[in-house]
């Protein structure tokens, strides 16, 4: 057993507004410099979309990602070390700025200097890269809330295996519903991006398990925007080197949770430290497509367990990282609670970054109130709200709701369980029962055999049921991010020995400035 | 031996190699962060591929045929002894260098031509694809105008590198050259000299070294035996 830690991050899909605000306190932070406007380490994507880059779940085209090999194994889709050497001086497979965007300004100079006359002057849009004025033609969001349907979400990779029916029902104007999807990066454990660079220099920090790359020993092979099955490196087209998300290292050691998450609105995001056994990385990615998350969730290790702490111990995981592990959240969200799922778990890359599927979108489902058959079945309550439609938000029969979803079971396996429909639909069974039962206990107007029978279905004791709804509604900050001390300072000790040399050179940045291109 | 033979023979190259071994090393251990391939592919992918292929794998072929002449100058020799192992050898060449210049002007038209390539172009870029051009026509005119190249590089020019090698230049063979060819050598020594200030460093940076490493990468910023020894000064339990 190879104990080590990571810090990995929950998502509660239900609870996100899509307000983009993580997405511009990022921005704000890291990727507002030449060559990386068109950065996005966090994206926000509306679902069914094709997000940013346009279509990138779909590895057909962007080649990223590990495929089984036909041996057992698993080899890199795009890149690895035939074709990334063969391919060095000319990347086939390699998004060019196109299928993200072009970045732009405005001339907002014109409209305070322009002469006076009959007709208002306007600030023309201009690129970031060649200063000229363009035509915008795509941005980040471009498909934000179901905008361009036919170019857009109607191309969504992940309606793959729905039936036409199914695809034309999800599309109907009166049953139309979507959800927001976060993206950072996943920090995964078995990175594609680190296996695709020539230079080596991606790496995964042992300690906490955050993937870096080293921008002194990055030379511009561009392989690792190509494995990354994510998207989420970056090439920056002023330097030269490739970037992604650092998730925030320089706030982590210092206690603080990361940009996106410290800002997050809707205070969806988790973050805590995850022990996992590094010696089942191998067989947990090359496992069949359909044993992909339970093998993943196989190698999550009880913190609580005397001989995992004894590993963990003799592997120099601090006392502090194993104590943060016991009260971590994203623990409980993926392991003990078994609600979150990693998202496309197909890409084997072991994403570390979980999301809790969303409930809403699948349980509003419309129904035609003329329908008496289906009218019967709906509770008091939602008569209340009846016009011609009715959102059935509480039925009374408990899970009719979730196999009668307006929003497809299947689409949602498709994201995060590699096309598993139970893996999803036990999850939103869970979060259907904790709903019916703080109806219980703070509405009251539901029956309690019924709600009993609803917990005990899916596993849930009406302790644990509360235990997740206060994490899921009422988690206060040193709830939700528990942040294991980084002991930076031993670190530098032991290794530089030198501790003032160091002083001031942590983070994200040029300590020479970043205007210089080459030499 | 006129003053520009000495210059171009003798002194620049020592010049331009010391430069090359000082500048490079310097570049790559205290500015590291420049030491880049600067890839515009990420601009402009499409019309790339047919200039920027043709342009590396012409150059890199050129580049070891002139290396195996400096370095095994008996083995292009005896190869050579046999007409028809000369014309494939010498012809060979040819294509590559042709390759290499179609390359080269593919590359420059489109460097001068994209709006977004431009963007990213710096004066050192347009000098080093000028010293480029410059040096890769010299070749092909050599090839094409100084017959079996392969053989008198070998016999004539290898000692004459060898004797700048050896600290004692003996330049006879090489200053009976004609211009064309001694043009060609101060344009090899000028692109050395050129390295450690523009972006062909990314040539000595080749990654190598990823045919040996393992897929993944660990790294810890700390010693992790260290770190749970209570007899060390910084363990933290």
């Amino acid at each position: 057993m190879d104990v080590r830690s990571q810090i990995s991050m929950v998502f509660h899909l239900d609870k996100c507004i899509g307000c983009h605000t993580c997405s511009v306190a990022c921005k704000n932070i890291w990727t507002d410099r030449k060559g990386a406007e068109y950065m996005w380490w966090n994206n926000v994507e509306t679902k069914p979309g094709t997000g940013y880059p346009g279509k990138w779940e779909d590895q057909d085209i962007y080649k990223g990602g590990w495929e089984e090999d036909g041996k057992g194994s698993i080899r890199l889709k795009g890149a690895g070390k035939p074709k990334s050497l063969t391919n060095i001086f000319h990347n086939p497979h390699m998004p060019t700025i196109d299928d993200y965007y072009e970045p732009f300004t405005y001339k907002y100079l014109d409209l305070i200097e322009a002469e006076a006359g009959d007709i208002q002057p306007t600030a023309r849009p201009v690129s970031m890269i060649t200063g000229e004025p363009m035509d915008i033609q795509m941005g980040p969001n471009w498909d934000d809330d179901l905008s361009g349907t036919p170019d857009h979400a109607r191309k969504d990779p992940n309606l793959e295996g729905l039936s036409e029916a199914e695809q034309e029902a999800m599309f109907q104007l009166e049953r139309m519903a979507f959800f927001y999807l976060p993206r950072i990066c996943n920090h995964c454990l078995n990175a594609a991006c680190v296996a695709s660079c020539p230079s080596g220099a991606i790496y995964k920090r042992g300690e906490d398990g955050v993937v870096l790359i080293n921008q002194d020993v990055c030379r511009g092979w561009r392989m690792c925007v190509t494995a990354c099955p994510y998207k989420k490196s970056y090439y920056n087209w002023n330097t030269g080197k490739s970037e992604k998300c650092i998730l925030c290292f320089p706030r982590l050691e210092s206690g603080h949770a990361p940009a996106c998450m410290h800002s997050c609105v809707g205070r969806i995001r988790y973050l805590g430290v995850i022990l996992y056994d590094a010696d089942k990385i191998e067989a947990a990615a090359s496992a069949p497509e359909s044993e992909l998350v339970e093998r993943q969730l196989d190698m999550l290790l009880d913190p609580f367990d005397p001989k995992v702490i004894a590993a963990a111990k003799a592997n120099g995981v601090a006392d502090s990282t194993i104590e943060s592990a016991q009260k971590s959240p994203t623990y409980k969200f993926v392991k003990e609670w078994d609600l979150a799922l990693p998202l496309h778990p197909e890409f084997r890359t072991l994403p570390m970054l979980f999301y809790v599927p969303p409930l809403l979108p699948v349980m509003a489902s419309v129904t035609d109130a003329i329908d008496d058959e289906r009218r019967q079945k709906i509770h008091e309550i939602g008569k209340k709200w009846s016009d011609d439609w009715i959102y059935d938000t509480s039925i009374e029969e408990l899970f009719g709701t979730i196999d009668d979803a307006r929003f497809p079971l299947e689409y949602l396996a498709n994201l995060f369980s590699a096309g598993d429909v139970e893996a999803v639909k036990s999850r939103l069974q869970k979060l259907m029962a904790i709903r019916l039962h703080r109806r219980r206990e703070t509405v009251g107007d539901i029956d309690e055999a019924a709600v009993d029978k609803a917990l005990k279905n899916v596993g849930l004791t009406g302790r644990r049921a509360n235990a997740i709804y206060y994490l899921t509604s009422l988690a206060k900050f040193d709830d939700r991010f528990v942040i294991p001390p980084a002991h930076r300072e031993q670190a530098i000790e032991m290794l530089d020995g030198d501790v003032g040399a160091v002083k001031g050179e942590t983070g994200f940045g040029f300590k020479r400035g970043t205007n210089k291109r080459g030499a | 031996m006129n003053l520009f033979d000495t210059f171009s023979l003798v002194l620049f190259p020592y010049i331009a190699v010391a430069v090359f071994v000082i500048g490079l090393a310097y570049r790559y251990r205290k500015r590291g962060f420049t030491v880049t391939s600067l890839s515009s592919q990420f601009l402009e992918g499409k019309s790339l591929f047919w200039a920027v292929v043709p342009f590396h794998i012409g150059i890199l072929v050129v580049l070891l045929g002139h290396l195996a002449a400096f370095l095994l100058p008996d083995v292009i020799l005896a190869w050579n002894a046999a007409p028809l192992r000369l014309m494939i050898l010498e012809g060979m060449a040819l294509i590559f260098g042709l390759a290499t210049l179609v390359g080269l002007a593919g590359l420059m038209y489109r460097r001068f031509t994209n709006e977004r390539v431009r963007a990213v172009t710096t004066t050192m870029d347009v000098m080093l694809e000028f010293v480029l051009l410059a040096q890769v026509v010299l070749g092909v005119w050599i090839a094409v105008g100084y017959r079996w190249g392969s053989s008198w590089f070998a016999s004539d020019l290898t000692p004459y590198l060898w004797s700048l090698v050896t600290f004692s230049p003996e330049v006879s063979a090489a200053a009976a050259m004609p211009i064309v060819v001694k043009l060609h050598i101060l344009g090899a020594f000028l692109l050395l000299f050129l390295v450690p200030f523009t972006r062909l460093a990314h040539v000595f940076v080749a990654p190598l070294h990823y045919i040996v490493r393992p897929y993944q990468q660990v790294i810890w910023n700390w010693d992790r035996r260290k770190i749970r020894d209570p007899r060390s000064g910084t363990s933290v339990r």
